[in-house]
């Protein structure tokens, strides 16, 4: 069981945020949720899926990309032909 | 492209699109001047594409998806782009930020999920065949829901370049149209190898449908008819499997034994991929501005936090908690264990039989607003997912009503069958005209 207080780091941690109104439906749901996933206790085996395909990779060689001004035009805010971001630090 | 053009402005009573093209240029080919919706997760250059989400609302995208440019290259005049449930996440296109879409069959339904606007577009005569994408049921669930035809490819047939990606390792584009002909034609143009996607198998799809199914096995899977399953939906579908015997096909009872825990191993899988795949959504590069005075966690949490739906925000949370540390083996390494079974489970079934048959979905279409809570809402794709994690091709194909709603005929093939999965609809489809 997850309670509202680990609901909301989870919140927290994805970046997704969680309006204290809906902290408790969300809380319901979640257990709910994982409460059905808990049939995964009785999966017996240990191989997970592979393909037949493996490393698929081209040359490590500079190819054509989209310019720049194309790149830029869905950008919601620019300075000097480049991107501007919220400050990391 | 040439310099055909033709104008499209249905009256779009179902809310199926998001975006149409007034006027559209096209060129000569073998789907010259059809009017072929787009779903709205697929890229379009030029076109506004959404994902139904305000997170992309006012994105153009500067690149064409492959797909599209096979579809352009073919002279395939594309018309719109549809409505979905935001990125994918759900089985009645209620979860979109623009709207839910309406079942053209009865507008008090919904037209499931969560490809229900390409679905309502060809149930409600606006275009003969449009592009969905299925990473749990998604084409093959609004195909059964209103009454059209819908195929999942096999894993690797069809390229991804340019959709936006939910769950890389469960979806793929698929075709849908009114009937079967027109889903296999689509197919052709759709199908075959693309270096941009890695997971691309060089398969190309040239096939013609062909109606002999005599000496054709059919594999009936218990779990298909169980508990759950609506029972008028359920004698729908057997009476569509009797009709298959009647064209010369013989019926064989199996079981796929991991279908017990094949819907958590989904809904784990899925999460996961959706919580490292939505990450990018920052309202930096595109959609609603970031706020950039704020520090990058606070900026970054609000725009997601006002544009991102609940269903969103619940899925990535769900993915972000099951890869947690403490978590990550309890969840996502059993789910990935369970697929693995699921996978052999087809396998052996498979070795004795030629293709499966089920109902598409539980019950018949929903009343819009109906199902409220998450949990049950994820319940009702357990006959579609197994599919998707299993990586084998399925079509819907309508088999007749319960209700008065459309029932779906699932047939699902082996790996690189979709040929014999698209014949075997079309010998159900040509023996009822």
């Amino acid at each position: 069981m997850a309670t509202e207080q680990e609901v909301y780091h989870i919140a927290e941690l994805a970046d997704v945020g969680i309006n204290t109104g809906e902290l408790g439906t969300f809380t319901h749901q979640f257990n709910a949720i994982l409460e059905y996933f808990d049939v995964l206790d009785r999966v017996s085996g240990d191989t997970a899926v592979t393909r037949d395909l493996c490393n698929v990779m081209r040359e490590d060689e500079t190819e054509p990309s989209l310019p720049r001004e194309e790149v830029l035009r869905n950008v919601a805010a620019q300075e000097d032909g480049f991107i501007k971001a919220p400050r990391v630090m | 492209m040439g310099d055909n053009e033709c104008c499209f402005e249905p009256e779009d009573r179902y809310n199926a699109f998001l975006t149409t093209c007034k006027k559209v240029t096209h060129g000569s080919g073998k789907l010259g001047g059809i009017a072929v919706a787009v779903k709205d997760n697929i890229s379009t250059q030029g076109i506004e594409t959404t994902c139904a989400s305000k997170i992309l609302k006012g994105y153009i995208p500067p690149y064409d998806a492959h797909v599209v440019q096979l579809l352009k290259g073919s002279g395939a005049a594309i018309v719109g782009k549809t409505n979905m449930d935001e990125f994918g996440m759900g089985t009645t296109t209620e979860n979109s930020a623009f709207g839910p879409t309406l079942n053209p069959c009865d507008t008090g339904r919904v037209p499931g999920g969560s490809s229900g606007g390409s679905a309502a577009a060809i149930a409600g005569g606006m275009v003969r065949m449009a592009l969905g994408t299925d990473t749990g049921g998604s084409i093959r669930c609004p195909a059964a829901f209103c009454g059209i035809v819908g195929l999942k490819p096999t894993y690797g047939r069809v390229s991804r370049y340019g959709l936006i990606a939910y769950a890389n390792s469960l979806e793929q584009i698929g075709p849908m149209g009114r009937t079967v002909d027109d889903v296999s034609v689509l197919m052709q143009v759709i199908a075959g190898y693309d270096r941009r996607d890695s997971t691309s198998y060089d398969r190309p799809y040239t096939h013609t449908p062909c109606a002999d199914i005599q000496g054709l096995r059919i594999g009936i899977p218990q779990e298909y008819f169980g508990s759950g399953v609506n029972p008028e939906v359920a004698a729908v579908v057997n009476k569509a499997v009797g009709r298959l015997e009647e064209l010369g096909a013989t019926t064989i009872p199996c079981s796929i034994p991991s279908m017990e825990y094949a819907l958590a191993a989904y809904y784990v899988i899925c999460t996961c991929e959706a919580s490292s795949n939505l990450a990018r959504f920052d309202g930096v590069r595109y959609g609603p501005a970031a706020d950039a005075k704020k520090s990058w966690h606070e900026a970054y949490q609000e725009v997601r936090r006002a544009n991102f739906g609940t269903e969103v925000r619940r899925r990535i949370m769900l993915g972000t908690f099951a890869l947690s540390s403490g978590y990550y083996g309890k969840y996502y390494a059993k789910a990935q264990v369970a697929r693995g079974n699921v996978k052999k489970d087809f396998a052996r079934v498979f070795a004795d039989v030629d293709v499966i048959a089920g109902p598409t979905m539980p019950t018949v279409a929903f009343r819009l607003g109906e199902k409220s809570d998450p949990l049950s809402m994820y319940l009702t794709d357990i006959l579609t997912v197994p599919v998707n994690l299993a990586g084998i091709p399925a079509i819907s194909v309508p088999c007749g009503t319960a209700e008065g709603m459309p029932v779906g005929l699932q047939i699902m093939g082996r790996p690189w069958e979709d040929e014999r999965v698209i014949d075997v609809a079309y010998a159900y489809e040509q023996g009822c005209i």
